[in-house]
């Protein structure tokens, strides 16, 4: 499961990320890395980009970056 | 860490002379509140430049700390030291001391937002590695304990090695003087006393040094060897020579193996940023208030989208209704100190230069004022509650399916008021091609000085007649705004698969939380705004009004004022009262329009007739268009002359002459499908001194802005001869 693919309030821990894309790779810079947990909390007019919580901070991303990123779902409330 | 290679200044050497000798380089990241903070320790001892061959802001301040003074460079935001935007690779070159011109840091002042640790310590590590002394300000814990989040102070200050934290709020002042006081003893202060982060790369890149003789830094080394990629390292690599290439690429294999360099180094460093927090944040859960809950209703998709459009309609409402009735006092204000200044002095060359030259110049450049400073106080502010990077995120989706970004749609909206203002706010816009085709298609957009030339064409020829409910002049108008905004979507469109091809940027936007914005902050950036626009673009549209001002004066004819005297003493002698002085204003109406048609602008106006006689136009609208292509909302101002009406002819006697204007044939000049093409050609043109000056500006190049006049003038050229071509055919 992907980054793209959370629903509405639910967490996600990353697991592991596709890095040979550099764009995936600035977004690690600003700390999309393993271990890392997001809640996805809405989407854009027209469904992108996605925006998730970070350490309580809001970011947003599109989708087709979103996608490099594998997470397991975290229970809600967790 | 390795031995520290800083030069030493102590404070007692500083109080010498009240000039800053020692710079400390303000870093932090974007929305951090580094901007706020720079305001309240500087104060108004601040100026602005630019940095060399950039249009990079460079803010630099003095702050008085104890008896030290100290010189603040506030760096543009950036989150990591691998720079991928202009502004970014300022910030860094700033830092490592790469950057002419500035002095290189003796030390660092860095701006952790409270409420984003995570972030903000991935970019304090990197900055410790440069072995500056270095303060770190804690801002926003107000909104911190907001939020829930509480921070051990000492503990993190332990986690940094010694390093000195203060908790600041920048907006309140509250920390503030804790702060000053650790930047007075910051030049003297020890080094952290902390383990290196990454030996191996610190080795590896000190080896790399000494085999170069030191001729490029170990920690520019490091920069180069962790982000290939980046606009400053690609500049030390390139330093580093070919033959260097193949021990780059041995070292990094050694280093990262098959692991991209950059990946690498984010895995690192927040792996020790997740130990600090663990260890020194507690998070309670966030208070909840009716003020959070409508924020975070705010956030989803369709009350957002809402909210975007409610905030769009305040800000152009307020853009025309505010500024309007100001600029019209302007506007009334020039024209009545011209003719006094013209009724103090004997009539001649001085007197035209000073009313209708000088006045009049200064005047058409003050006439922008209202506009823009309504407009930045709007976008500041809006900047600065964080709402800015949410309405880009929220309409991201719909502008890049026409070319642009979601940064765009200020810039594109603002343009409907002025171009100016609208090209001036790209700089929001971090792509640098997202932001050029901003530029390109603002222009496009109906601005406040069409308008006028809109409702006198209208007025007079397209009749005041519905269809059902649908008023015809009132189709006309939105189908001129309709025209603008698909010219300007389809130029960005045509931009992004020709010039400005390239891959898309990626889209990520930290979405800082709503707050209030500064009074003191958003004064300050207003006051920046206006004056880089009165010093830059200013000169160029007093420049150019002198100009055409002259072109059209010169050269007098003898002639035409020998006539104008002898039939003014005709109709003196027999002439009495209202009929006198209604016939003398006449032929001095008369006499004007007679120099301007023997004038340069007269002459160049029918030496251009055959260019424009395919369009429909005689000499007198081709003067027109020529005049008015600084600023065309001086076309009708010479109509008004070139039609004998005086240069200040209400739209309904101008519109009855225009009417009545024939060729000498007594075909009608002005036909329908004549108007239409020249509404056409209005809507398309770039006749706008200001905003060339500014497109020039803002991408630091000739080539943009001569490249979209010529552009626009094709485009509204072959627009006016189709319709007219074939509405007369």
């Amino acid at each position: 499961m992907t980054l793209a693919s959370l629903g509405r309030g639910q967490k996600g821990v990353i697991r592991a990320i596709d890095t040979s894309d550099p764009m995936v790779q600035r977004l690690m810079v600003l700390g999309l890395v393993e271990g890392a947990e997001l809640e996805y909390s809405s989407a854009a007019i027209g469904g992108d980009p996605l925006e998730f919580r970070l350490f309580g901070n809001a970011i947003s991303l599109r989708k087709e970056q979103a996608r490099h990123f594998t997470v397991s779902p975290l229970p809600n409330g967790g | 860490m390795a031995k520290p290679s800083v030069t030493r200044v102590s404070v007692d050497q500083i109080t010498v002379s009240r000039r800053p000798s020692v710079s400390i380089a303000v870093v932090g990241n974007p929305n951090s509140g580094k901007s706020t903070l720079f305001n309240r320790l500087t104060g108004l001892r601040q100026r602005t430049a630019n940095y060399p061959g950039a249009t990079v802001e460079k803010h630099v301040g003095t702050a008085t700390a104890g008896k030290a003074v100290l010189e603040l460079i506030d760096l543009p935001g950036t989150f990591s030291l691998s720079a991928h935007s202009t502004e970014e690779r300022i910030a860094v070159d700033v830092i490592l001391g790469r950057m002419p011109g500035t002095n290189p840091p003796a030390g660092i002042l860095a701006v952790v937002d409270m409420t984003n640790l995570y972030q903000g310590l991935y970019l304090v590590q990197q900055l410790m590695e440069l072995e500056l002394p270095m303060v770190v300000a804690l801002t926003m814990s107000d909104a911190a304990d907001l939020k829930g989040l509480r921070v051990d102070i000492d503990a993190l200050q332990a986690r940094l090695g010694g390093v000195t934290v203060c908790p600041v709020v920048a907006t309140t002042g509250q920390g503030i003087k804790a702060l000053r006081q650790a930047l007075a003893e910051l030049p003297g202060s020890p080094q952290p006393d902390l383990p290196a982060f990454w030996p191996e790369l610190n080795k590896a890149a000190e080896q790399l040094s000494a085999e170069l003789q030191g001729s490029v830094r170990r920690i520019e080394i490091e920069r180069a060897l962790l982000d290939g990629s980046g606009e400053t390292e690609q500049e030390i690599l390139g330093r580093l020579g070919k033959d260097r290439d193949e021990r780059v690429g041995e070292v990094r294999r050694e280093l990262f193996g098959d692991e991209p360099p950059l990946a690498r180094e984010a895995r690192y460093r927040y792996k020790w940023v997740r130990e600090i927090l663990d260890e020194v944040q507690q998070r309670a859960p966030p208070l909840t208030t009716w003020g959070s809950r409508f924020i975070a209703w705010l956030n989803r998709p369709v009350p957002g989208t809402i909210g975007l459009f409610v905030v769009m309609a305040i800000v152009f409402q307020a853009v025309f209704a505010w500024a309007t009735p100001m600029m019209d006092a302007i506007d009334a204000g020039t024209v009545a100190l011209g003719s006094f200044l013209a009724s103090q002095m004997p009539e001649g060359a001085l007197a035209s230069l000073l009313s209708d030259g000088i006045v009049a110049g200064v005047g058409s450049v003050i006439v922008f004022l209202p506009q823009i400073m309504i407009l930045f106080l709007f976008i500041i502010l809006l900047e600065d509650s964080g709402y800015l990077a949410r309405a880009a995120y929220l309409m991201d989706r719909v502008m890049r399916s026409v070319g642009l970004s979601g940064q765009s749609i200020i810039p594109m909206i603002s343009s409907f008021a002025c171009a100016v203002p609208g090209i001036m706010a790209t700089r929001v816009i971090p792509n640098r091609r997202d932001r050029i085709a901003t530029m390109l298609a603002a222009p496009f957009m109906t601005c406040s000085a069409r308008l006028p030339v809109y409702a006198l064409l209208i007025a007079a020829f397209v009749p005041a007649e519905s269809i059902g409910w649908i008023n015809l002049q009132g189709l006309v108008l939105l189908g001129l705004y309709l025209l603008g905004i698909f010219a300007g979507v389809l130029t960005a469109l045509l931009l992004r698969v020709t010039a400005l091809r390239g891959p898309k940027p990626p889209f990520a936007l930290m979405l800082p939380e709503f707050r209030k914005p500064n009074l003191r902050t958003v004064l300050m950036q207003l006051w920046g705004r206006v004056k880089v626009f009165l010093r830059r673009a200013g000169t160029v549209i007093f420049a150019v009004a002198v100009i055409v001002w002259a072109l059209a004066y010169y050269p007098r004819s003898d002639t035409v004022a020998w006539e104008l005297a002898e039939q003014q003493a005709v109709a003196e002698a027999s002439l009495t009262g209202g009929a006198l002085s209604e016939a003398l204003q006449g032929l001095e109406h008369q006499a004007a329009a007679d120099q301007l048609a023997q004038s340069w602008l007269g002459r160049a106006g029918q030496a251009v007739e055959p260019v424009f006689r395919p369009l429909g136009w005689d000499w007198k609208i081709s003067a027109a268009v020529i005049a008015g292509f600084p600023a065309r909302e001086v076309v009708i101002a010479v109509l008004g002359t070139v039609y004998a009406l005086g240069d200040a002819a209400d739209e309904a006697t101008l519109a009855q002459r225009l009417k009545s204007a024939t060729w000498p044939d007594g075909a009608p000049v002005f036909t329908l499908p004549m108007v239409f093409g020249l509404l056409i050609f209005y809507a398309c043109c770039l006749q706008c001194a200001a905003t060339l000056a500014v497109i020039q500006r803002e991408t630091n190049s000739w080539r943009w802005p001569v490249f979209a006049w010529f552009y626009m003038s094709t485009i509204g050229y072959v627009g006016a001869l189709l319709v007219y071509q074939l509405g007369s055919g």
